[in-house]
């Protein structure tokens, strides 16, 4: 198990809200193998983002259980000094709005610099240059020269995302994560853009946790997928046994639930009810229950585990055994009173 | 003939240069647009952003001045000075807007948001007023206790159905969405739609339905309109769109659609190359020295795709 880059184990991050603290991030495990993108699915408030957050050691307010450890060194107890060289060197991110991720009042080359001096200062003020040069190229900018000297708000929101991959990636970094890369992109932009993440994956060899809830670009792209509900990791697999084979009743009802352009649905499935809010999570019992009010209570876990359905396959709760979906004429009664 | 027909639909914008400010220049945010949308039917208007679709729907509302052509709503053309004053033409024509997080009023209780246009266009007594906001809660599927709530108590989904509910308050013929789920979960996307294509069912309505998302608008509209630098480059049924696709730009933005199935990846990729290519090397064939596309050449009865003059 050389290959593992990194490794969480039972990992939560609480933020204190009013006297209590209430996680965000809830027991979660998992690893990341080099050359391999691993792709973290879930909605707003699934605590996806707080997770990626945690790897970075950017929270300067939480409190984070568990390990992280990145090739063997725990980043939760990590001196600041030794985590910002971890930062930036080792391991970067892609930041989810290119517009706030730019400093609007300097030129794009000094952004890219910035970087490089801060991690790489043996090089000297012409071989910087260079370099920045070469990583613009790399990101599939055409005129380099040129747009090493423009600002941020010259720039289209394709370019700028371009930018701040370039900064993600200037000193090679091992570990990568890419926070809703494209999410603000029109779609023929996110293809450029998904194929330079994964062309950038099979030269560096790198790491790649990729976020997003656009469960397209996840099978366009990932390697391994978890998917996260309120705080927890409700199924992990790789991506053809979870889009060919998904057990965990949110799993399903999120692929059910997308519009495609491929097969025409009568009518959408529709997740009754709504995340719930951080303090209201529930603490006890199977967290999606709420959601799937005609599963009867006895098929959840009273405290529902991660369980290995098929090797590399795992499933968190009891409740997918016998789990359908409610016949049409219940669902509609249902919307009615959500 | 349809409820709404757009005809040489052209709205210019004027780019102000000079100590003066004078006119040096404008902007063809939609340069000649024609598309005709039957009654009870859902109209699809697709393009990136800066294609001019939004600036489209603006224009057929009012909220953009339209420089020329005509947009004729059941027999009214609204482009016609004073023809909007007419209080019926501003009630049969609605908007949802796109962030339910802006286009509510945060200081607004949803009784006042939804009875807005109630007041400027029907004369209610408080109870009728309160009466008919309940029955419209209910119709989008909340609670009429929640008329005194204020928007940041809901969630998007919800806030979103309070859109919907100012916009069918007045029983609008025609109803513009634009963007309508760009900003709201999955889930609660699919919830939304569902319920959109609910109340079209119930209320007869007509939908002007404008997205980036292919996935939706195949979904939800009958026909489809494709535009590109403020022109249609195809105009067609879902079938004729999806199924045949003939302008490259049309083909180029199905192409970029991520699949849901991992098995297709390659074919995927080898479709996307091949597509790419016939880009570049047919670029000539569908695009003017100006890199536009040509006026829309009809192909079969419903389907019309932005050709040269000859082949």
């Amino acid at each position: 198990m050389s290959e593992e880059l990194l490794e969480i184990k039972n990992l939560s991050t609480s933020f204190r809200i009013v006297d209590d603290y209430y996680a965000a991030v809830d027991d979660v495990t998992l690893s990341v193998r080099k050359n391999e993108i691993l792709a973290i699915v879930g909605e707003s408030g699934s605590g996806k983002s707080a997770l990626a957050f945690s790897i970075m050691g950017l929270h300067t307010r939480a409190k984070i259980d568990g390990q992280i450890k990145y090739k063997g060194h725990d980043i939760v107890t990590m001196s600041p000094a030794a985590l910002n060289k971890l930062r930036g060197q080792e391991m970067s991110m892609i930041f989810q709005d290119p517009l706030s991720a730019l400093n609007p009042l300097m030129i794009i080359g000094s952004q890219i610099e910035e970087v490089l001096i801060l991690h790489d200062s043996k090089l000297s003020k012409k071989q910087r240059k260079e370099k920045v040069i070469d990583l613009l190229n790399k990101v599939g900018i055409s005129r380099p020269e040129h747009t090493y000297q423009q600002y941020p708000h010259e720039l289209s929101g394709g370019m700028r995302q371009r930018v701040v991959i370039a900064i993600a990636i200037a000193n090679s970094p091992k570990l990568l994560i890419a926070d809703e890369p494209t999410t603000a992109l029109d779609v023929t932009i996110q293809l450029q853009i998904l194929e330079l993440i994964k062309r950038l994956k099979n030269d560096m060899e790198a790491g790649i946790i990729l976020i997003t809830h656009d469960l397209g670009v996840v099978s366009e792209m990932a390697d391994r997928v978890a998917v996260m509900y309120a705080g927890q990791i409700v199924e992990i697999a790789d991506i053809f046994t979870l889009t060919s084979n998904p057990k965990h009743p949110y799993t399903r009802s999120l692929l059910n639930s997308i519009p495609t352009v491929k097969e025409e649905k009568s009518r959408l499935h529709v997740i009754q009810g709504i995340v719930p809010p951080l303090q209201n999570l529930p603490r006890k019992g199977c967290r999606f229950s709420a959601r799937t009010p005609w599963i009867p209570e006895w098929e959840h876990e009273e405290n529902p585990q991660l369980h290995e359905v098929a090797p590399g396959h795992f499933v968190r709760c009891t409740c997918h055994y016998n789990f359908h979906f409610p016949d049409t004429s219940e669902e509609a009664s249902h919307n009615g009173t959500s | 003939m349809g409820l709404l027909e757009v005809k040489n639909l052209k709205v210019h914008f004027p780019i102000h240069g000079g100590i003066f400010r004078k006119v040096v220049g404008e902007v063809k945010a939609v340069d000649n647009v024609s598309f005709t949308i039957e009654a009870g039917q859902t109209y699809g208007l697709v393009g990136e952003s800066g294609s001019g679709k939004t600036t489209t729907g603006r224009a057929i509302i009012g909220l953009n001045s339209i420089t020329s052509g005509s947009v004729i709503f059941e027999g009214q053309d609204l482009a016609l000075k004073g023809v909007r004053k007419q209080k019926n033409i501003r009630k049969d024509i609605q908007m949802i807007f796109q962030d339910p997080y802006s286009s509510l009023n945060p200081k607004k209780r949803v009784l006042d948001i939804i009875a807005e246009p109630l007041r400027n266009f029907e004369k209610m007594s408080p109870g009728e007023e309160k009466r008919r906001v309940q029955e419209l809660l209910l119709q989008v599927g909340l609670s009429p206790e929640n008329i005194l709530k204020y928007p940041h108590e809901f969630s998007g989904g919800q806030r979103q159905r309070i859109g919907i509910a100012r916009a069918i308050a007045l029983k609008p013929k025609l109803i513009i969405a634009d963007e309508p789920v760009s900003a709201l979960d999955v889930s609660v996307q699919a919830q939304v739609l569902n319920f959109m294509q609910d109340i079209q069912k119930e209320l007869n309505l007509t939908f002007l339905f404008i997205s980036h998302d292919l996935g939706i608008i195949r979904h939800m509209c009958d026909h489809i309109g494709i535009m590109y630098k403020g022109r249609h480059v195809e105009q067609g049924t879902a079938k004729d769109i999806f199924d045949n696709p003939r302008h490259i730009y049309t083909k180029r933005l199905i192409a970029a659609i991520p699949d849901i199935d991992p098995k297709q990846r390659e074919k995927q990729t080898e479709f996307r190359k091949s597509v790419s290519m016939e880009y570049e090397q047919a670029h000539r064939n569908y695009f003017d020295e100006q890199g536009m596309p040509y006026p829309l050449k009809s192909i079969s009865e419903t389907h019309l795709v932005a050709l040269p003059e000859k082949g």
